[in-house]
């Protein structure tokens, strides 16, 4: 997708507006928006100055980087700005990241095709072009010294920050970067051998600490203050698919600071000054809700159906050998129904997105993680092209999914509610924690049904495997991409593809319709697929009297990044050394986003039965590790967010409502739940894969395999709390 | 009107006294290091000092902090705060970083009663503070590396 060299006519003086309008025509063009003093761009259609979409160079040598990937904490405007710099030859200080605007054609994910961040990808997509939009600036920045000094290109370096000739001249890349940017842009551009790599691999500090241990303004979506803006709190339906029949607004309009109370087809908005009044005033609203057409079943009654649905076939997706009569004729079988929750993610910032809707335009500012998606879903509402909806990317305070959304219901809801207003007035939408943990969108339910055969000789020899919940793709724009004969990927990931070495595995599954919408929940389907998946190799390893991780080991013998990562983590464990007194270990693996982690965690019990884990070693191979601190950062992290929802972490329904609302009763993983981690990554020249969910999938099933050998009992039905075990 | 003084300023608002501190110091006062995570005291990220000691500003309503003195992130500033902060920068500690204002805000309290915390006492000061990215390995970490800057 290179590049479009666009011929520099007359230099128009522009805004930052129009250099962003400019990318926004700019096709796959390659620009160098160079910004001159005074903060105006020169960048506008046809003028030249060019660099990439995804660098800035002002005249002050502050290089910026444009990331086309939300940051929600998982580091990648770091491993972006990494790339950058390394190819660029720039210092760490002089090197900012800013969010790019929306611009599909831009900013596409490659791997989605769409502009949005998920799935692991960010630097995975972005590691070539990066580090070649880098490459491409350093060589335009050689072009303009040679330019100016009269000297062979050949004959220029470019070291930490400056541009030198062997004769003793040398500048700023401030200093060329005008000249730099009216300079032809090179067709094609060598990338440094890792062997000369300076950045990547080594762990430079996150370019966002310091802005986070200051409390930084607009920083977050939720700090946002703009003039004039108003607050608005929606009161949606408690049961999915309630409708308002009648509203009485008298004591909300009462409250000083409420400046309107509206319908809108999401449910009842409340319009304020200011934040408190908005909230406020809702709890004042009287509604009369229609639930002729709600979902009015309680989990109770949904895990029932599921559990009759685990008996019967389903749509098969995966079919190898004979299982039924692998395990008819099996000297044991060992036999697990799971049950999985509804998981809200809960990130700590809740959603909000602040909306401007003014002549037939308008602008969003949000920590926006389907960018694509999020222009759409408000123009479709507001009646007006996509390419007219802006966007402004903020740092999110968490997603973990949450903001991924396939209906961008979000932006709907904003959008719905400026067109009601119907003046040119920001209007920021705020989501109370309750709005949060109520409001759907979760990890989907589901039931699991597995028998494992394993003969006389102790093989495991037969695998039937039922899976019965939600499709999260299933009705929505990414059907095409991941539905395949009613088989939604994303439901049976890691048990499509396992790699255990079973010759007779038969997988089916049951997608059920409940009104309660889903999503993507850190990690996907893995958190419940590996956790099915890993417990039950153990409870064959049992059966076969056989030590887990050899077990595994033998299984996976044609899987060499897996059993690369069982060998690592098992190492750094002494896992042949029994443990302590009063401790109990579990090991468990899973290749989630193409990237292999295996985990063993360390469990006691307490007095009352309840087990604490107190240690997990983790190996993890995602290819090249572009910041292996911030790797490092992520396990922990994925760690600690899968400990926390398979401790105690359900949403559950009564008559279709949510019986959950806020931190008291979905309580969080807190600090002194917190095990002690050791993460150790295996040294990889493989292109780089994801981080920021492959530490969750495993962190379940090693748990659970702990307590298994303590008690000799798996836990099958999660949260651990419904079994008393936490 | 309600009065106070806020980072070393005296300040006035005009709100209900039943409205929370934290939107006070938010909305009014337009100071949005101090954090919106629940509303119901139960994660910490509203966690600001009223004379001195650390509350929960959503469930500390205005009309009770007439004449009280009021420390958020922005005026954070003593040998343990700044200690916290180079610890924090050396471990890069935050990950979406929304909550540690709060942790921060915390964790130099804790340190200005106790200097030498020992694990036990860290997970009893933060216990009340959440983290959904649980960076609380690092903020483990990070408290005892700040004793250690302020030990010398």
């Amino acid at each position: 997708m290179y590049p479009m060299k666009l011929q520099p006519t007359e230099a128009p003086r522009a805004t930052r507006r129009d250099f962003l309008k400019f990318t926004a025509l700019a096709g796959a063009g390659l620009i160098i928006g160079v910004r001159l003093g005074g903060g105006s761009a020169r960048a506008a259609a046809g003028d030249g100055p060019n660099f990439t979409p995804f660098i800035r160079i002002d005249t002050d040598s502050t290089v910026t980087v444009f990331s086309k990937h939300l940051d929600k904490g998982q580091g990648s405007a770091t491993g972006l700005a990494t790339l950058v710099a390394e190819e660029l030859d720039a210092t760490w200080v002089q090197t900012k990241v800013e969010f790019a605007p929306a611009n599909l054609e831009l900013y596409k994910n490659l791997l989605f095709g769409i502009q949005g961040t998920g799935g692991s990808t960010a630097i995975a997509n972005s590691f070539e072009q990066y580090r070649r939009a880098g490459a491409t600036a350093r060589v335009m920045l050689i072009q303009a010294a040679s330019k100016r000094w009269g000297v062979p290109e050949s004959e220029i370096t470019v070291s930490l920050g400056r541009v030198r000739h062997g004769t003793g001249k040398s500048a700023t890349f401030g200093e060329l970067a005008e000249l730099a940017a009216w300079t032809s842009v090179p067709e094609a551009v060598t990338l440094k051998t890792p062997d000369r790599w300076v950045y990547i691999g080594k762990s430079f500090p996150r370019v966002d600490t310091y802005n986070k241990t200051i409390g930084a303004p607009d920083t977050f979506g939720m700090d946002l203050q703009l003039e004039d803006m108003l607050v608005a709190v929606l009161a949606r339906p408690p049961k999915w698919g309630g409708t308002v029949r009648s509203v009485d607004a008298t004591e909300t309009r009462k409250v000083r600071g409420v400046v309107d109370v509206l319908q809108i087809p999401q449910g009842v908005v409340v319009l304020a000054k200011s934040t408190w009044p908005a909230i406020k005033g809702r709890d004042r609203l009287k509604i009369d809700w229609d639930f002729s057409q709600a979902e009015t079943r309680s989990t109770s009654d949904l895990e029932a159906e599921y559990r009759l649905l685990a008996q019967r076939a389903g749509i098969p997706f995966r079919n190898d050998g004979d299982a039924g009569a692998a395990l008819s004729g099996a000297a044991q079988v060992v036999e697990g129904t799971y049950v999985f929750p509804y998981l809200a993610h809960a990130p700590m910032e809740p959603i909000d997105i602040t909306i401007l809707f003014e002549d037939d335009r308008a602008t969003l500012w949000t920590g926006s993680q389907l960018q694509t998606v999020d222009q759409n879903v408000a123009a479709a509402v507001l009646g007006i092209e996509p390419k007219d909806v802006a966007i402004h990317t903020l740092w999110a305070g968490g997603s973990f999914g949450r903001r991924a959304i396939y209906d961008s219901h979000y932006a709907g809801e904003a959008a719905a509610i400026a067109r009601a207003w119907g003046r040119p007035q920001p209007i920021k939408l705020v989501y109370t924690r309750e709005d949060d943990i109520r409001g759907g969108y979760y990890r989907p339910m589901y039931v699991h049904r597995v028998r494992a055969g394993v003969d006389a000789d102790g093989k495991l020899t037969g695998w039937h495997h039922r899976v019965v919940g939600q499709s999260l793709m299933m009705g929505t724009a990414f059907e095409a991409f991941a539905v395949h004969d009613g088989v939604d990927d994303s439901s049976v990931e890691g048990l499509k593809d396992a790699t255990y070495a079973i010759p007779n595995f038969r997988g089916e599954v049951h997608n059920t319709s409940v009104k309660v919408p889903v999503l993507w929940w850190r990690s996907v389907g893995h958190t419940h697929t590996a956790y099915a998946m890993e417990t039950m190799i153990d409870r064959a390893a049992r059966a076969a009297g056989r030590d887990p991780l050899e077990f595994r080991l033998e299984l996976l013998a044609g899987d060499a990044r897996k059993t690369g990562v069982l060998k690592l983590v098992a190492e750094k464990a002494s896992w042949g050394a029994p443990p302590a007194e009063g401790r109990w270990r579990g090991i468990a693996v899973q290749k989630s986003f193409n990237t292999y982690v295996a985990e063993i965690a360390e469990v006691s019990r307490r007095a009352n039965g309840t087990f604490r884990v107190e240690k997990v070693w983790c190996a993890v191979d995602c290819g090249v590790p572009v910041n292996p601190d911030n790797i490092r950062a992520q396990m922990e992290g994925g760690i600690g967010y899968g400990l926390g929802a398979i401790l105690r972490n359900q949403i559950t329904l009564t008559d279709g409502a949510v019986d959950q609302d806020n931190f008291d009763s979905y309580e969080p993983l807190r600090i002194d739940d917190m095990p002690d981690i050791e993460v150790h990554i295996v040294p990889s020249g493989d292109p780089p894969t994801g981080a920021g969910e492959p530490g969750v999938p495993p962190i379940g099933p090693a748990v659970a395999n702990a307590i298994f050998a303590a008690t000799g009992e798996m836990p099958q039905e999660l949260p651990l709390t419904r079994g008393g075990l936490a | 009107m309600i009065r106070f003084v806020l980072n070393g300023s005296e300040r006035a608002v005009d709100v209900d006294g039943d409205t929370p501190l934290l939107w006070v110091i938010r909305d009014e006062l337009k100071l949005t290091g101090t954090k919106f995570g629940c509303g119901i005291a139960s994660c910490g990220a509203c966690t600001v000092y009223v004379d001195g000691a650390p509350v929960r500003a959503c469930q500390t309503f205005a009309g009770d902090v007439e004449g009280t003195r009021i420390t958020t992130i922005e005026g954070l500033f003593s040998r343990e705060s700044e200690a916290v902060r180079a610890a924090w920068r050396e471990l890069d500690v935050p990950q979406c970083g929304y909550c540690q204002s709060g942790q921060i805000m915390s964790a130099a309290a804790l340190l200005a009663d106790t200097p030498k915390p020992t694990d036990a006492d860290i997970d009893a000061a933060m216990y009340g503070i959440v983290c959904r990215c649980a960076t609380y390995h690092r903020i483990r970490a990070g408290i005892h590396r700040a004793a250690e800057i302020l030990e010398g």
